[in-house]
């Protein structure tokens, strides 16, 4: 009935275990991807916890115009600085590394049927890259001027010596060259991963939806990344080799910062979204007990969002008078239509599935509203004469919340919750993490809703201080309790990995009746990954493997028209498969 | 390989329509430069595959009706594990933090990356083919 | 030259009304009312003829945006409250149907051009540039406030702190409300076409309007021209909205409308002023518009306020 059968990957290891060196050593040491994959996780949400905690400080301080509760504030310095490393943190060292770094690293080789990366040690060599980058990134903290106070972005003529002297802003670059490379490192890994470690039957068009999305996010890090790499590069230069490539007085043109970094941000808006899209199709059809609706739609709609997301970068320069606005109006504005497709693909595998709210499925229903919201502000941004209005201020701030919000934490931990059973054998307790899950939907209304009020009264980001009297503290109180919110949720999220650590409950190899090869491995997955395989004869295997009946309905198109009665059971492993031996 | 032929091949030709429009709209060098580049890097591979697409015969993961047995065997060599790349890791470290800290810490950080270098390509010599 | 300037711009704002409310009926059908009884939807109906347009298409974007949003969650809430989890069965495995892909492909490509249409018309009537302007002025932003030059007039104001409100000394038009007025004050004449050469000394800065629904970068190398028909006479706060450093909270400005006529009466007072203070001064300074202001304010005149002392700024950086 079922065609299963080994694959053996050959180890270049003389002895015989399996588990290599143990404790420190192996993670050191370690080349599984799995591995690879946790240390990329703990690390990436150490990071996203430490920038959570920055964002604390920073809504604590416009608590009251004048900065704080009783007077008690922060500096301009400190604030400038902790706003800059908040965004630095979350973008460079939490969201993208915790997708691309942390659950592509360990799911996509299980979802391919791989028995690891293609290029392990150099899968390991980027973690190496991205741990240094992140230490270099905090160790501006302890350098005598501060850690880097010019925005995420580092404008070119402010990042300029004249302007932010001192080690912290050199640490700050180079921890964006370092962590640069490792992402390219990952990307080149991921593409030809998927290119050839798939196993048979799983042709490209049956690559889960998450595979799909992290192949498109790596071309994208391919395109992006090293554009930043070398606006960085150009940036040390100015500051420590006497060239003037962003400054006036020399002969630079300091616009150029803006598109060489706007050319790698946008995509990376992107690279931060695309792997977030591809957890929720993963999770969506799981727990509507259905297959991914409009399949080969969303496949194409991932490819245009990625071709997109590279044409648009001077959206964010509208306000420069330097850019030719009907261009990257029109390009921003037609992002909205594979997105809009992807919204609707969600939907329609909702429509008439047997939906069951484990907590995965309620992050994912959480995420469809933040990122409903967010895109729609996104559009209204996508026209000049409307960004010309909001350009800078809090509006935008509670657009990309919402929007980075919903991807990299709601979508992100959607997955996280999905697939913890995979890494640690061991299920989460599902009243915590509803209870997490609740708390966070609310502070995260309370916190950015506001936001977009005092956006479109003028209040401009980045500010340490703010006009008393024009309303503005009461929505900036109601922003800083959903913070609190939010921050409490995570504490209950710990709790939950602690009660599951000192008590745990098995989950099995299925836990969630899942769709692809991750869940036909052990929980969790042996070395190298896969014993057993079953055949591949759609886009979800594992499902097809264990309700053999319900297949007939859902690989041939023609048969969305029926209503139910036309069910042809196909016996698996017909054709030319041949019965097992 | 024809699908991801194509693939590559899609992001040269979107890039060079979305380039030629850009430049011929915009007069703008440094996002032409860009939209240039990247549709190279489109062009490149996706040539290559597609070349290699014309002349082999379709591989199992290729073909829908392909069975798990057909890709049975040995399908490549992997490490168990390796120490080098965190050597090479830390060298390149120290040589970043130079560029900061003082010129000194270079030479920590080339003995790592070379000591590197060398042990992993002895390692791959044991380990066979790589 | 002022005179017939006002008038053609009152012609075409006359003119480009019943377009206007073309605009608005196209995109707002359901709310059935006129340009002015548009609800503010949170925003600011702009005081600036370009702002007024801008509102426009705000406002239009917010209902599509509205409708949009409210049809698809209403999908979603429906879709997670009737297709909850009730029964162990196998719901029916569909996966395809061409017409609905294709639909939801189409519907939003049109939205989309559509939008696109309005919105090039509006960005258009918003940068576009006067033949003739009422007044020049020359705006440079640099670490942490403005100077506004108005060249032809050798009158220059410059400040570069949020206190003290009404530093520039409107013979006896108050400046209120106080937290509308911190910084240097740029007077234009209201109702007439102003025009901004916008510049920067040092680091990219961010020149924000509010109330006119507008913004402009501020940076060096780059010269950014733009008009402003300021509407009605007021005081509009405005402040720096591009992060440039320490003190970019503290970076305001303010922008205050004055009638034609006090506008050139301003005007003249200004021009005694910096007279009398180039005169009383015996430094050997050009007579270039830029160190008129800074002679000015040298000369502790109204014209120039300067709070935070030199040392401060030092320690600071």
């Amino acid at each position: 009935m079922t065609v299963l059968a080994e694959r053996q990957a050959v180890h270049d290891d003389h002895s015989e275990h399996h588990e290599g060196p143990t404790g420190l050593l192996k993670w050191m040491t370690s080349t599984d991807h799995k591995v690879i994959g946790m240390n990329y996780m703990v690390t990436s949400l150490v990071m996203f916890f430490l920038a959570g905690l920055m964002a604390l400080a920073i809504r604590y301080q416009l608590l009251s115009p004048g900065g704080g509760i009783a007077g008690h504030g922060l500096s301009n310095q400190q604030f400038n600085e902790l706003f800059t490393m908040h965004g630095s943190l979350m973008l460079y060292l939490f969201a993208g590394p915790f997708a691309f770094g942390g659950l592509a690293n360990y799911i996509l080789p299980l979802q391919i049927g791989a028995p690891d990366m293609a290029f392990p040690r150099l899968n390991a060599l980027s973690y190496w890259l991205y741990l240094s980058g992140s230490i270099t990134m905090m160790l501006g903290f302890l350098t005598a001027g501060g850690a880097a106070a010019f925005g995420w972005v580092g404008y070119a003529p402010l990042s300029e010596p004249t302007f932010s002297p001192g080690a912290g802003p050199d640490l700050w670059i180079l921890a964006i060259a370092l962590t640069g490379f490792s992402a390219i490192f990952t990307a080149v890994n991921l593409v030809t991963t998927t290119f050839y470690l798939r196993v048979p039957g799983l042709t490209m068009f049956r690559l889960p939806l998450f595979t799909w999305g992290m192949l498109v996010t790596a071309i994208l890090i391919l395109i992006a990344f090293p554009i930043l790499t070398a606006a960085m590069v150009f940036l040390f230069a100015d500051r420590h080799f006497g060239t003037h490539v962003y400054t006036v007085a020399g002969g630079g043109v300091p616009v150029l910062y803006q598109n060489l970094f706007w050319f790698f941000g946008h995509p990376e808006v992107y690279i931060l979204a695309l792997p977030y899209f591809g957890i929720v199709s993963e999770i969506i059809p799981v727990f509507s007990k259905k297959p991914m609706f409009g399949y080969k739609g969303m496949v194409f709609a991932t490819m245009a969002i990625g071709a997109l997301s590279t044409g648009v970068w001077a959206h964010h320069m509208f306000t420069t008078g330097t850019v030719l606005l009907p261009f990257f109006s029109l390009l921003s504005l037609l992002i909205a239509v594979p997105t809009g497709i992807k919204f609707f693909n969600w939907i329609g595998t909702m429509w008439r599935g047997q939906i069951h709210f484990a907590v995965p499925m309620l992050f994912c229903v959480g995420f469809l509203f933040a990122f409903l919201m967010g895109g729609l502000t996104g559009i209204m941004l996508a026209a000049p004469p409307i960004d010309f209005a909001t350009h800078d201020t809090y509006f935008v701030v509670a657009h990309f919340h919402q929007v980075l919000f919903g991807t990299a934490v709601f979508a992100g931990f959607a997955g996280f919750y999905y697939w913890y059973p995979k890494f640690t054998g061991r299920m989460l307790r599902e009243g915590l993490g509803k209870l997490h899950f609740w708390l966070m939907f609310l502070g995260f209304w309370l916190t950015f809703m506001p936001q977009y009020k005092l956006g479109l009264e003028g209040m401009p980001r980045r500010v340490a201080t703010y006009v008393p009297g024009l309303g503005w503290q009461f929505l900036n109180e109601l922003s800083t309790i959903g913070a609190l919110i939010i921050a409490s949720s995570f504490a209950v999220m710990l709790i939950n990995l602690w009660v599951s650590w000192r008590s745990p409950v098995a989950a099995g190899d299925n836990p969630w009746d899942g769709h692809t090869l991750e869940w036909f491995a052990t929980s969790p997955p042996v070395h190298h990954n896969f014993e057993r395989l079953p055949p591949v004869r759609s886009e979800r295997p594992v499902w097809d493997f264990h309700h053999p009946d319900a297949i007939a309905l859902s690989h041939s198109n023609g048969n969305g028209n029926g209503n139910g009665k036309v069910r042809q059971p196909i016996t698996v492993g017909s054709g030319s498969d041949g019965e097992p031996e | 390989m024809r699908i991801e032929a194509l693939f590559l091949i899609g992001i040269a030709v979107f890039f060079g329509i979305v380039g030629a429009v850009y430049w011929f709209w915009a007069y703008e060098q440094g996002g032409t430069m860009m939209l240039a580049g990247t549709t190279l890097l489109g062009l490149l591979p996706g040539a290559y595959y597609y070349w290699w697409s014309r002349r082999m015969k379709p591989r199992p993961e290729d073909r829908p009706d392909a069975s798990i047995e057909e890709g049975s065997g040995v399908i490549g060599t992997f490490p168990n594990s390796s120490i080098w790349p965190f050597v090479l890791g830390m060298g390149l470290f120290l040589v970043v933090l130079s560029l900061v800290f003082g010129i000194w810490l270079l030479a920590p950080g080339f003995a790592l990356v070379i000591s590197a270098a060398v042990g992993v390509t002895v390692e791959s010599r044991r380990g066979g083919t790589v | 030259m002022t005179a017939p300037t006002t008038g053609s711009t009152g012609a075409a704002a006359l003119k480009r009304h019943p377009r206007r409310l073309a605009l608005i009926a196209a995109i707002s059908l359901p709310v059935v009312l006129g340009g002015c009884q548009l609800p503010t939807f949170q925003g600011y109906r702009g005081s600036t003829h370009q702002g007024h347009d801008e509102f426009l298409l705000y406002a239009g974007t917010f209902i599509a945006a509205i409708v949009v949003g409210v049809i698809t969650a209403a999908l979603i809430i429906w879709s997670i409250v009737r297709y909850r989890h009730r029964s162990d069965q196998i719901p029916r495995q569909f996966q395809y149907h061409f017409g609905l892909e294709i639909a939801y492909t189409i519907i939003p490509v049109v939205i989309v051009l559509i939008l696109f249409g309005f919105t090039v018309w509006t960005e258009n009537n918003v940068d576009n540039v006067a033949a003739h302007p009422a007044q020049i002025i020359d705006v440079n932003a640099f670490q942490w406030g403005w100077q506004f030059n108005y060249a032809d007039k050798h009158v220059s104001v410059e400040g570069e702190t949020l206190s003290d409100p009404d530093p520039i000394g409107l013979n006896g038009v108050g400046c209120a409300p106080a937290n509308h007025c911190y910084g240097p004050g740029l007077v234009v004449p209201a109702g007439e076409t102003v025009r901004i050469y916008l510049r920067s000394k040092d680091t990219v800065h961010g020149f924000y309007v509010p109330e006119f629904n507008f913004s402009r970068y501020a940076q060096p190398g780059v010269l950014n021209t733009f008009d402003l028909t300021v509407q009605h006479v007021g005081v509009y706060r405005a402040q720096c909205t591009q992060f440039c450093g320490l003190y970019h909270s503290e970076m305001f400005f303010h922008v205050v409308a004055l009638p034609p006529a006090q506008f050139q009466a301003w005007l003249s007072s200004q021009q005694s002023a910096t007279v009398a203070a180039k005169r009383s001064s015996s430094s050997a300074t050009s007579g270039s518009s830029a160190t008129s202001g800074s002679s000015a304010a040298s000369a502790g005149t109204a014209a120039a306020v300067r709070h935070r002392s030199t040392s401060t700024r030092e320690a600071a950086a």
